[in-house]
């Protein structure tokens, strides 16, 4: 990894640093100095009021009679929704940040080939979402994918249809594809978080006598903790609003069990034309989001913005 | 074993030797396992583009008469739904390049008015910033796309910009004070006292001094557009206003899907954006650590 990327993981793990900092201006902006200052936020500001909280503000009026959650809870369909939501969260997001803490130990190796295995192991990441989920899509079909095709060409074996045929396979396949896409750029920023540890706490931890394990679990683990859970938190919001894994891998299918609530609120908005239905699966989430991103704000706030 | 430790000092190195290969090999092991894991969805994409328009539909590892003839449909546009891929892909070009440039405006705007001319109460629009942050865009979907109806941009690229400008923002403004940190302020003061106004200083120093977080943030917008796809299927409706992944999209839904022409428009559309990643990707890596990307 190059120094860059070196500075950036200390920005995220090292513990904030009180800077003094002194204002350019000292002494208060005056007259048309403030104008200029104003003037100056007035893009961003109209940009957050007119497409941020408007369509938010907007969102909870569409959202905000009782009885759309009502006939949202009578409906088999989202209750199923809502348990894929939760183990697509539970297995997904844990199972790809722990892997994902694995591989940036497994390329901390110094050998010449872990470098450019590294680059090879991006690239699901630096491709495009849509053109790899629509391979998946296709290398999981029953008849003609290549994933049976190669079941059948090595063992003989007549694979199931992936995506069709029952809902859990169809579950396991888009949180495969999602962990596919995702693990790569987790396993890039632990990694520089790995990088960033001193080697000298490790030379101490080794004439101390600690084994592999030890290091792990006294050394690397203790500073990486916060990283690992902030990456967590944030990767647990990023997959409540994946889309595209779901929507392009199983569609859904087979037979609307595998809708998570993103493609869901969709579906009702755009397919049965009910954007207040739509609204309210979406909000539903709420109880689960805010506490997540009040967590994640204060964490980010005191680990990067003071910085 | 007995007879090896026998002989004091020596006998360690070769056990210590066959344990280090031992994990050689384990690694090499994992690191094929891996390969095939990380390669095999791009590997299919490529081999069923390479494929026959007649010889999708077999049981075929690999193509067994490899043709570029798929790509040279798409090129030519030689398909009834590849009529407009030039156009857009233009389309795509065209949004990619105003929410770059848009974003880099507003972003470095806003952030040097916060971090550098310390405005009061500047820590309102960092904090709306951040939460615009990790509200997933596709919750945001919905109103987002009553609103832009309700603003007479409905079926607009203008409508597809201002939604990326809207993600990709946030970011901007995120990086620009964590990198503007690490500028001097007296070089601000100074040229303050020549002279200077608000204005030029952020032309003459702060843009320049800044260049490093302007390519690594113009290159996550410029990616962010570039692949995302909610928004521009919700926005834009017309054959002739799409994207090139919306109506790569639309393949799906047809009655016979043509893969190979689906998937080496998919080759094709991913290029740009891996070719970019890759020549930008220390300064991209540089600038994810302090964040991270929507999916």
């Amino acid at each position: 990894m190059s120094s860059t990327t070196f500075g950036a993981a200390r920005a995220l793990t090292a513990p904030a640093l009180a800077r003094p900092r002194r204002r350019a201006w000292r002494g208060g902006l005056q007259g048309s100095e403030f104008t200029w200052a104003i003037a100056f936020v007035v893009p961003y500001a109209a940009v957050f009021v007119a497409f941020v909280a408007y369509p938010v503000a907007y969102g909870l009026w569409m959202g905000h009679d009782p009885s759309l959650y009502t006939e949202l809870f009578s409906e088999p369909i989202y209750l199923r929704t809502l348990v894929n939501t939760l183990i697509y969260l539970g297995i997904g997001v844990n199972l790809k940040m722990f892997g994902a803490l694995l591989l940036s130990g497994f390329f901390m190796r110094r050998s010449w080939w872990t470098k450019g295995l590294l680059l090879i192991f991006v690239l699901p990441w630096a491709v495009p979402a849509l053109p790899t989920f629509i391979s998946i899509h296709w290398m999981l079909n029953g008849q003609w994918g290549l994933l049976n095709n190669v079941l059948w060409e090595l063992f003989g074996i007549d694979g199931p249809g992936w995506l069709d045929t029952s809902r859990w396979l169809a579950l396991g396949a888009v949180i495969a594809s999602h962990i596919w896409k995702w693990m790569p750029f987790w396993t890039v920023i632990l990694l520089a978080g790995r990088m960033a540890i001193p080697q000298e706490l490790y030379d101490a931890a080794a004439v101390d006598g600690a084994t592999g394990l030890q290091r792990f679990t006294h050394v690397t683990f203790p500073l990486l903790a916060n990283l690992y859970l902030i990456c967590t938190l944030l990767s647990t919001i990023f997959t409540l609003g994946d889309f595209n894994s779901v929507y392009f891998v199983s569609g859904g299918g087979p037979a609307l069990s595998t809708h998570v609530l993103a493609t869901l609120g969709i579906r009702d908005a755009f397919q049965i034309a009910r954007p207040d239905l739509g609204v309210a699966t979406v909000m539903s989430a709420l109880p689960l989001m805010i506490p997540l991103v009040i967590i994640l704000m204060r964490k980010l706030r005191t680990t990067e913005v003071q910085l | 074993m007995s007879t090896v430790a026998l002989h004091g000092r020596a006998p360690r190195r070769p056990r210590y030797r066959l344990r280090r290969n031992l994990t050689e090999a384990a690694a090499i092991a994992f690191a094929l396992v891996l390969m095939v894991w990380t390669l095999a969805p791009i590997y299919n994409m490529v081999a069923v583009s390479l494929e026959r328009h007649g010889d999708v539909f077999t049981n075929n590892v690999w193509p067994e008469h490899p043709t570029l003839n798929g790509f040279w449909i798409v090129l030519s546009e030689g398909y009834w739904y590849l009529q407009y891929f030039w156009h857009q892909f233009g389309n795509s070009l065209y949004i990619g390049a105003a929410t770059t440039f848009i974003t880099l405006l507003i972003g470095s705007l806003a952030s040097f008015s916060i971090g550098r001319m310390r405005l009061k109460k500047g820590w309102i629009i960092s904090n709306a910033a951040l939460l615009t942050y990790v509200i997933p865009a596709s919750f945001l979907a919905i109103p987002f796309y009553s609103i832009m109806i309700k603003y007479g941009l409905a079926n607009n690229l203008w409508a597809v910009i201002f939604a990326e400008v809207t993600f990709a923002t946030p970011y901007a403004i995120f990086i620009f004070q964590q990198y503007g940190v690490s500028i001097p302020i007296e070089l601000d003061e100074a040229a303050r006292i020549d002279g200077a106004s608000p204005l030029q200083v952020y032309l003459r120093i702060y843009l320049p001094l800044m260049a490093p977080a302007l390519v690594a943030v113009g290159t996550y917008a410029l990616l962010l557009a570039w692949n995302e796809y909610l928004y521009q299927f919700m926005l834009l409706s017309s054959t002739r206003s799409m994207t090139v992944p919306v109506a790569l999209a639309q393949f799906l839904n047809s009655d016979e899907a043509p893969w190979n022409y689906m998937m080496a428009t998919a080759i094709i559309y991913a290029i740009p954006p891996v070719a970019i990643y890759y020549a930008f990707r220390r300064r991209m890596t540089a600038g994810l650590t302090m964040g991270g990307v929507k999916g």
